[in-house]
């Protein structure tokens, strides 16, 4: 291969990437692949758990109404996956004033969110979906 | 044959160690899993050729972390190893050091030399953003400085100084569920550099003497959180008038079993060294995470 034609392929390759990156033909695919809601109320109940074991953020949960907790998020990441769910929840950034939430704690977050996601036999597909979402939410929750 | 036993030695060395140490370790680091890269041949984090915006290991903004590494890459007639090693402070910062030794294993009984090499000081700082969460992706500028450790050939055929510093500026995206639902790495570096087969044949020459800009681009796509499938393409200055320098790309596959350990192999293709054409060959890099 010349130089110039590796180049193309690379800039074609790049610009398919971003033909692809546009949401999946079902508005609620997402929804479905997670479980419904019931789903996500059992994959949230496990990140739960891992939470509270996680050295790295669980005081920042320490005085949460559990029950709460677990309806709203559970509402959220319905919502937000597209099922038919509205969160009641305050606002992210309410939630997070003053926490001072840091990068090492979303991270833990996030991580402790995947292995709950592949616990409760999630998709590759599905997790990265949620993900793609979720980060979204990053500068609301972090360093508030 | 001696160079397999002389560095596999090492190579089995390490992976023994990482392996009995796991379960006494920490956890290297917050960051979720390889998106600290894993480590080129110069030593910085990114692909194998192409230094990317993410730093070395696994800190966090509020965690130290590093990596060592060993890799080889044969290709027809050289073989080139390195070992290196980086450290990243609080994400913010990364300092790293490598040592390449290419043995030139045709060309040796020609020129009276068994091999060429330079030690390679990197520190890289990221600017701005993250790689997962910020919209514009990641931005990191980094230095390479280099030093020859013996200067006889590269004089010989004409280069210029045994020393020379490489500046880079890198930005790397990660794009969520972006081809087939998986997710996609795309790095974009820009070089200044003098350096003749990346500092091996020394920097500057009688054809160029100048910096030259030079753009280097990777992406990889994660199959799933352990396995990414990639390549690079890493645009070189062509500086020596006794034979032309190509540019280097690769493909690679990369094994992220947990934080601790990764495993490269990739298909190189470092075309014309020294006179001696289509140099292709195989990739081999395992890194350990701390």
């Amino acid at each position: 291969m010349t130089t110039l034609l590796r180049v193309s392929v690379l800039i074609s390759v790049m610009a398919l990437v971003a033909g692809c990156a546009t949401p999946g033909p079902s508005e609620d695919s997402l929804y479905q692949d997670l479980g419904k809601r019931a789903g996500i109320a059992e994959m949230v109940e496990d990140l739960m758990y891992r939470i509270v074991e996680d050295d790295r953020i669980a005081f920042q949960f320490k005085d949460i109404d559990v029950v709460q907790f677990h309806t709203n998020l559970t509402d959220q990441l319905c919502e937000l996956s597209g099922g038919p769910c509205t969160y009641t929840g305050r606002p992210m950034t309410d939630v997070h004033d003053g926490m001072n939430v840091t990068e090492t704690q979303f991270n833990a977050l996030a991580e402790q969110l995947v292995l709950a996601m592949e616990d409760n036999g999630i998709s590759t597909s599905a997790q990265n979906r949620l993900l793609e979402r979720l980060v979204e939410l990053h500068p609301q929750i972090t360093h508030r | 044959m001696t160079h397999c036993s002389n560095h596999g030695a090492p190579v089995l060395a390490l992976v023994a160690g990482l392996t009995l140490a796991t379960p006494a370790l920490a956890d290297p680091g917050s960051r979720l899993w390889a998106t600290g890269g894993v480590t080129t041949i110069e030593g910085s984090a990114g692909g194998g050729l192409v230094p990317w915006a993410l730093l070395a290991g696994y800190a966090s903004d509020q965690e130290w972390g590093g990596t060592v590494t060993l890799s080889r890459a044969e290709v027809d007639d050289f073989t080139l190893n390195v070992t290196g090693a980086a450290l990243n402070w609080h994400n913010r910062v990364e300092v790293s050091i490598a040592r390449q030794t290419l043995d030139l294993d045709t060309l040796g009984a020609t020129l009276g030399e068994d091999e060429l090499s330079q030690d390679i000081f990197g520190i890289k700082a990221r600017l701005f953003g993250d790689v997962l969460y910020s919209d514009y992706g990641q931005w990191s500028l980094g230095l390479q400085h280099k030093r020859q450790r013996d200067f006889d050939i590269p004089e010989a055929i004409g280069a210029d100084d045994d020393q020379g510093t490489d500046v880079y500026l890198s930005g790397s995206k990660l794009f969520f569920a972006a081809v087939a639902d998986r997710n996609l790495l795309v790095n974009a570096t820009v070089r200044g550099t003098r350096a003749n087969q990346g500092g091996l044949l020394g920097f500057g020459g009688d054809r160029n003497d100048s910096y030259k800009a030079m753009l280097e681009t990777s992406v990889g796509l994660f199959l799933n959180r352990s396995w990414i499938a990639g390549a690079e393409y890493r645009h070189k200055p062509d500086n020596l008038g006794f034979a032309t320098e190509d540019d280097w790309w690769d493909a690679f596959v990369a094994w992220v079993p947990d934080r601790r350990v990764s495993v490269t192999a990739a298909w190189t293709d470092l075309g014309d060294i020294a006179g001696l054409e289509d140099q292709r060959g195989l990739y081999l890099s395992l890194q350990g995470s701390f």
